[in-house]
């Protein structure tokens, strides 16, 4: 009887250590969470401020201005334009002739 | 206590309650109504006050904070940002919590408050550091720190400055001065500017949609806020939440069917065409001729919605959106359609524009030349006016009025957009013979930019008409047949041919696509009838004419240059349009790279007179 109740008391010892400990544990990782969830909202922030910042550069009116103006580039023209279709014909000409 | 004495004690006070009954129940019935006041008392404060007194108490250390949701995105439909929230720091001042001294005295260092009401003295140093931290003049911070309210106490929160950027905030904050704090509020950026901000609009400080979607989708884009109320002490220290914290629910994103090159496109032809026409204004609408989905819309003049400044509202207009105008010979090849729809006549009927006028009850309809007989394609070509006002008065009126009705005028094209004009369009019953003649060719009828933009959309599909839309689309909407295929493709190439030398339309001709478009010059509307010298010219077409894609409407109000004819004006911001849009949509050229004819030297250009 007595061998009984020591290994209950043991038992008891254990399963109380644990609930501290698991407690504690579960505290520990709240406050983890808790951390992680304040970074994400700092991230998502500094994402948003980091896609207006991209969208600004990516102004089309500036990439036009830096392409036609530091870049010294420009839109070719339909002289220089050679247009291939998928078959590799070229465009055949449409007929615009009378409806009637 | 010894066993044989009891008796006799009880015995002693049996005696003893040989008093008068009365004064027994007297007692009683004293100490029963007190209880009965105390009850009473008790049910007026817990039953009939209680909501009061309850929300005195909590008044004096309950407070619940909000919780701010982050602003929806707004983005084009590719995901490119239009619109975005991001967090900024308002700066404000607890007046009732501070005291400022007289110049020259300072706080002293151990200071510490007697009572939990005694305001915390601030020097005028410490004034002139919070002065400097937010950017304002010494004696606006100093005024709003004595505000007070008409009962004499000074109030609790007042704004100091709204929407700082978070590093400068952070300044003011670390100079740690008595009743200055800070809260975050988001605050409304647009990247793209004046160039979307008719489609999106703008929201005011606290947040809230004003124009455009910003108004239209404000609780879409708002989420919810959330909320937790906590026990403040008197410094304003968060002692306990005393509820559960009910999280902010942020706004949805909204992707509108907007592309934003085509966008940036649309508006910056627009504006080179105002401003080299000398032009009041003008709009132009980009439709996707499969979906009817709105690729483009922009107006001039536009407005920087990130300015907080005072937005004049002429500027604020969607002109392309909410202002009607007569839509002039844009409104030929419907008249047209409808005509061949009803079988009377065919492409080469001959018409007799002999004279180049035609008089009906006292108005005179007339054309720029004497085209003497016509075909009925060459009248839309020619853009003859006597021709289509003579094809529409062999028509029965009820069936121009049902075609009219069926492609939407008269009626709000429903885009979801604020402040709609629905334009007018009169019962067929009212219709005298001169109107059905002149509604023809585009006068007595009203419409919007966008509505004409919608109404092409039966050209560039088999006749049918889609709801226009600015969300983006799975799958293009169910469409409403107003006109046959086979009306519409010979209505199609007539158009393509008025983009031809000997057409008015030569401008707006593409690079490497054929295009297919009407012009329109009308003369508008002043006190006491049409204006002399004040027009509105205007461009709609779509191309590829072998399977239309793409349709651009595009209106130029008032232009005061070296010409106000539609094809001169507003042709060449179509062009340019439509050969950027196509190429940056990848769609397949269907025609050579030197496909444009242009009219020769001595040819004169074609010009149209309505």
């Amino acid at each position: 009887m007595i061998r009984l109740n020591l290994f209950l008391l043991g038992l008891l010892m254990v399963c109380a250590m644990s609930v501290v400990t698991s407690q504690h544990k579960s505290r520990k990782l709240y406050s983890e969470l808790q951390k992680e969830a304040q970074h994400t909202k700092k991230l998502d922030v500094e994402w948003g401020q980091l896609q207006l910042e991209q969208s600004t550069w990516a102004m089309h009116s500036r990439i036009e201005n830096e392409a036609t103006r530091k870049l010294g580039m420009q839109l070719p023209g339909s002289n220089r334009t050679q247009v291939i279709l998928p078959r590799g014909t070229a465009v055949a000409r449409p007929k615009v002739g009378d409806v009637d | 206590m010894n066993a044989p004495t009891q008796p006799r004690t009880r015995q002693r006070f049996v005696q003893q309650l040989k008093l008068e009954r009365w004064r027994v129940w007297f007692i009683l019935a004293g100490l029963m109504i007190l209880f009965g006041v105390l009850i009473a008392r008790g049910f007026f404060l817990q039953i009939m006050d209680e909501g009061f007194l309850q929300q005195q108490g909590e008044a004096r250390y309950a407070r619940t904070l909000k919780l701010e949701a982050n602003r929806g995105m707004i983005t084009d439909r590719n995901g490119e940002p239009l619109a975005i929230s991001t967090p900024v720091q308002s700066v404000w001042v607890s007046p009732r919590s501070v005291k400022l001294l007289p110049p020259g005295q300072k706080r002293p260092a151990g200071w510490e408050p007697s009572s939990e009401k005694e305001p915390v003295p601030m020097s005028r140093e410490e004034l002139a550091q919070l002065a400097k931290a937010v950017d304002m003049p010494v004696k606006v911070v100093e005024s709003r720190l004595s505000t007070s309210r008409k009962s004499g106490d000074k109030p609790d929160f007042v704004w100091l400055k709204r929407h700082m950027a978070p590093q400068d905030a952070k300044k003011v904050l670390e100079l740690n001065l008595p009743g200055v704090y800070a809260q975050t509020e988001y605050r409304r950026y647009y990247p793209a500017g004046e160039v979307t901000a008719h489609i999106l609009g703008f929201t005011n400080i606290d947040g809230k949609g004003q124009e455009g979607f910003e108004l239209t989708r404000q609780d879409m884009l708002a989420g919810k806020s959330g909320s937790r109320t906590v026990i403040r002490d008197r410094r304003g220290f968060i002692v306990e939440d005393i509820s559960t914290i009910i999280p902010p629910k942020d706004g949805e994103t909204l992707t509108l069917s907007i592309d934003r090159r085509i966008q940036y496109l649309a508006y910056r032809e627009l504006k080179a065409a105002v401003e080299a026409n000398k032009a009041l204004g003008g709009g132009i609408v980009v439709l996707d001729a499969r979906t009817g989905e709105v690729l483009a819309l922009a107006n001039t003049p536009s407005y920087n919605p990130n300015s907080r400044a005072r937005i004049d509202p002429a500027r604020r207009r969607n002109r392309a959106v909410t202002d009607l105008y007569e839509p002039g010979s844009t409104m030929k090849p419907i008249t047209i359609a409808t005509a061949l729809e009803s079988g009377k006549v065919t492409p080469s009927t001959v018409i007799d524009t002999t004279g180049g006028a035609m008089g009906m009850a006292g108005y005179t309809i007339k054309d720029t030349h004497n085209y003497g007989a016509l075909t009925v394609e060459r009248v839309l070509v020619k853009s003859s006016n006597v021709g289509t006002a003579r094809i529409a008065l062999a028509q029965d009126r009820e069936f121009l009025w049902q075609h009219y009705d069926a492609i939407g005028f008269g009626q709000p094209p429903r885009t979801g957009f604020p402040g709609e004009a629905s334009g007018k369009l009169r019962a067929w019953k009212t219709w005298r013979p001169v109107e059905q003649a002149t509604m023809a060719y585009g006068y007595g009828i009203s419409v919007s930019l966008m509505q004409m933009a919608r109404a092409y959309q039966v050209f560039a599909t088999d006749g049918e008409i889609r709801p226009v839309t600015f969300t983006k689309q799975v799958a293009p909407l169910p469409g409403k047949r107003v006109f046959s295929p086979e009306v519409v493709r010979e209505v199609r190439l007539m158009m393509e041919k008025a983009t031809q030398p000997g057409g008015t339309g030569t401008r707006a001709q593409v690079v490497g696509y054929r295009v297919a478009g009407k012009t329109g010059t009308a003369k508008k509307v002043g006190v006491g009838g049409y204006t002399e010298k004040r027009y509105v010219g205007s461009f709609v077409g779509f191309a590829p004419v072998s399977d239309p894609r793409l349709i651009v409407a595009v209106m130029i109000d008032e232009p005061h240059g070296d010409s106000y004819y539609g094809g001169t004006v507003a042709g060449p911001a179509f062009s340019n349009v439509m050969a950027g849009s196509l190429r940056m949509l990848g769609v397949p050229p269907d025609a050579p790279t030197d496909n444009i004819l242009l009219p020769g030297q001595d040819e004169p250009e074609v010009p149209e007179e309505t």
